[in-house]
């Protein structure tokens, strides 16, 4: 079975290296993984890079400059099967932010020497560029989830991934509604996947894995309101990993960002 | 379950006679369960000791809202419900079916069901009783029964509790599930606390929980104990803060399938999925199975799931119910009216947990209300699937 293992690349695009660092951190895992798959190329992992085409290809990373535009269609094309991993890679990242602003002004406030940055006005989702076979949200994203797609991949099954509200974990593991107790929270328009880690630690939700699958937005944003939020706040809390996601973009939008 | 009523003894036992009955259970090897406050709400939890119920607690709910306060008095029970139900330990939100391994023998299948622990309830409310009684009606009845469900539930003791406190979310009156317990219990408490007294009134509901007593120091019931605890009960059941009309209310809406409420309810509508999450008689569950990285082992489990995702109603080429509103609707009619059709009885028990827990606060009284108010048909029209 070994000799015939099914080889493995990862990419990086513009992005933090956390979700790449998930799949390092799945150190119970990592033996076994390098036993079921080749991995073939991870730079972050291993300087011995081998030709392609790959199998599996997990890309991290969104797109912000017209070579990374390029070299997308270049792994696209060595890879059997693609999926995006993070927030970055699934709906922009952060970075994001520069699509609803200058990235000059961005620029020239960052850098000390603007004249050596070379960027697209815009920073986009890898499925905006190429055909992705499966999407794993979160920033960074849940390192159980991704042994899971990648599990599923090598089984030739559906990953069992929910799309449903951060809600349903939070009930699951026990956890009690920060947001009917006052504390607004964006668990009910948020995709699952974490596990409902911040209510659990009695905090809001903040979002990092987008839109769950029928995000309602507004309604939950109307309820902010009555819990005391700004528009102000709204807008700044639809506005961060995922800003660039169109159920949170429009919704920042509505209430001024 | 083979509770065999004891002729209705009534007795009283002291706050510390209580005490000594959360020692027997534990001794007995059961896992002691009961309210208690974490997280700023009363949830259920292990009872090692009568120190760790909700001494002077209470809650305010109103529709999305929750909040403990401190009670004048040191009552254990005076609380109406919190966010959990009993049936995260009888129908647990995650549940290994079974597992599977690939060795040189073959495939071999495993079912650990070792683990199974003999629960003790502590402080089980009237319309909790009927939750459980209704799910038992899942579960067990008919041809296909839950083993897993089963063994959980048959040797559970069930210690009840009298309402004192009605929560302005409570409507187990215009239920019928409450606020007097009636049935399906070990023993039935009814807690008497004023400035000269803190006692229980014990009510026996089968030969477990008459063993039990006779195993407490405690007092047979005198008249004035029994009018003082049924005055309890009856304050509770003035203080209901909502109500539902039942009165035809499976046909009402069956007949309003189109009924604009829907699409009103549905712009407020999260379909997060708390007020399935919540319910004590929401049954329904999902199946994931799993396979590991060598492709040596797998497992099948079983989650809840909700009626408000969209792979709840995936069938081939899609979701069925595409909008909020049918989500809505499919849950609401199911509660209040199919789930007559289907098992018997009505599928809500008036704990009022869906209106405290949704986050925006939708309230099923007052949808119910609304549709009554303003039927559009009379007849049954064909369901809009989407």
């Amino acid at each position: 079975m070994k000799a015939q293992r099914p080889r493995l690349a990862v990419w990086k695009f513009a992005s933090c290296d956390g979700c790449q660092l998930s799949l390092l951190d799945c150190e119970d895992e990592l033996l076994t993984l390098a036993g079921a798959i080749e991995i073939a190329n991870f730079p972050e992992a291993s300087s011995l890079i081998l030709d392609g085409p790959y199998d599996l290809s997990l890309v991290e990373g969104s797109i912000t400059t017209a070579h990374d535009a390029e070299r997308i269609q270049m792994v696209r094309q060595q890879s059997k099967f693609l999926v995006t991993i993070g927030a970055c890679a699934t709906a922009g990242g952060i970075q994001a932010l520069r699509n609803f602003a200058d990235v000059d002004d961005y620029i020239a406030a960052v850098y000390a020497s603007p004249k050596y940055i070379s960027t697209l006005a815009t920073s986009t989702p890898i499925s905006a560029h190429i055909a992705v076979d499966y999407e794993l949200r979160g920033c960074p994203i849940n390192k159980a989830q991704l042994i899971e797609v990648i599990s599923a991949y090598l089984a030739g099954r559906k990953p069992s991934i929910a799309a449903h509200s951060v809600c349903i974990e939070c009930k699951q593991r026990g956890a009690v509604c920060v947001m009917v107790q006052g504390t607004p929270c964006l668990g009910p328009v948020t995709h699952a996947g974490c596990g409902a880690i911040c209510p659990s630690f009695r905090r809001g939700c903040y979002g990092c894995y987008g839109p769950m699958e029928t995000p309602n937005t507004a309604a939950l944003a109307c309820e902010w309101q009555v819990l005391g939020a700004t528009p102000r706040d709204i807008a700044r809390v639809f506005s961060t990993f995922n800003a660039a996601a169109e159920a949170f973009r429009k919704e920042s939008k509505a209430h001024g960002g | 379950m083979q509770h065999r009523p004891d002729g209705g003894t009534k007795a009283v036992i002291s706050r510390e006679a209580l005490q000594q009955l959360i020692e027997a259970l534990s001794a007995e090897n059961c896992r002691v369960l009961g309210p208690t406050v974490r997280d700023g709400a009363i949830v259920y939890d292990e009872i090692a000791q009568v120190g760790n119920l909700p001494a002077g607690w209470t809650d305010r709910q109103e529709a999305g809202r929750y909040h403990l306060e401190r009670r004048e008095d040191d009552a254990l029970f005076g609380f109406a419900v919190g966010p959990q139900s009993w049936k995260q330990f009888l129908h647990p939100p995650v549940e290994t079916l079974w597992t599977a391994r690939q060795g040189d023998d073959g495939i071999s299948i495993a079912t650990d069901r070792s683990e199974t622990p003999i629960f003790a309830f502590i402080g089980v409310r009237a319309c909790e009783l009927h939750a459980i009684a209704i799910q038992d009606r899942v579960f067990l009845d008919g041809p296909y029964r839950d083993v897993t469900y089963g063994m959980r539930r048959q040797d559970a003791f069930i210690v009840a509790v009298n309402c004192g406190n009605a929560a302005a979310t409570c409507f187990c009156a215009s239920m019928g599930t409450g606020p007097k317990v009636d049935a399906g219990f070990d023993l039935a408490l009814t807690e008497l606390i004023d400035a000269t007294r803190h006692e229980f009134v014990v009510e026996v509901g089968s030969e477990a929980g008459g063993d039990l007593l006779d195993r407490l120091p405690h007092r047979p019931a005198a008249n004035a104990d029994l009018l003082a605890a049924e005055a309890v009960i009856a304050r509770t059941q003035s203080a209901m803060g909502r109500r539902l009309e039942t009165d035809g209310l499976k046909e009402l809406l069956q007949a309003n399938l189109n009924h604009p409420r829907w699409d009103e309810v549905a712009a407020r509508c999260l379909a997060c999925g708390n007020c399935t999450s919540v319910c004590p008689t929401c049954f329904c569950t999902t199946v994931e199975d799993h396979s590991d990285l060598m492709g040596s082992s797998a497992e099948r489990i079983r989650k809840w799931d909700s009626c408000f995702t969209l792979d709840f109603s995936y069938l081939h080429g899609g979701s069925v119910r595409t909008t909020a509103s049918s989500r809505y609707r499919q849950w609401m009619t199911h509660k209040l009216a199919s789930w007559i059709d289907q098992f018997g009885t009505s599928g809500c028990v008036g704990c009022g947990r869906c209106i405290t827990w949704c986050p925006v606060g939708i309230d099923i009284t007052a949808e119910a209300a609304a549709i009554r108010a303003t039927p559009q048909s009379r007849k049954g029209e064909p369901h809009g699937g989407t």
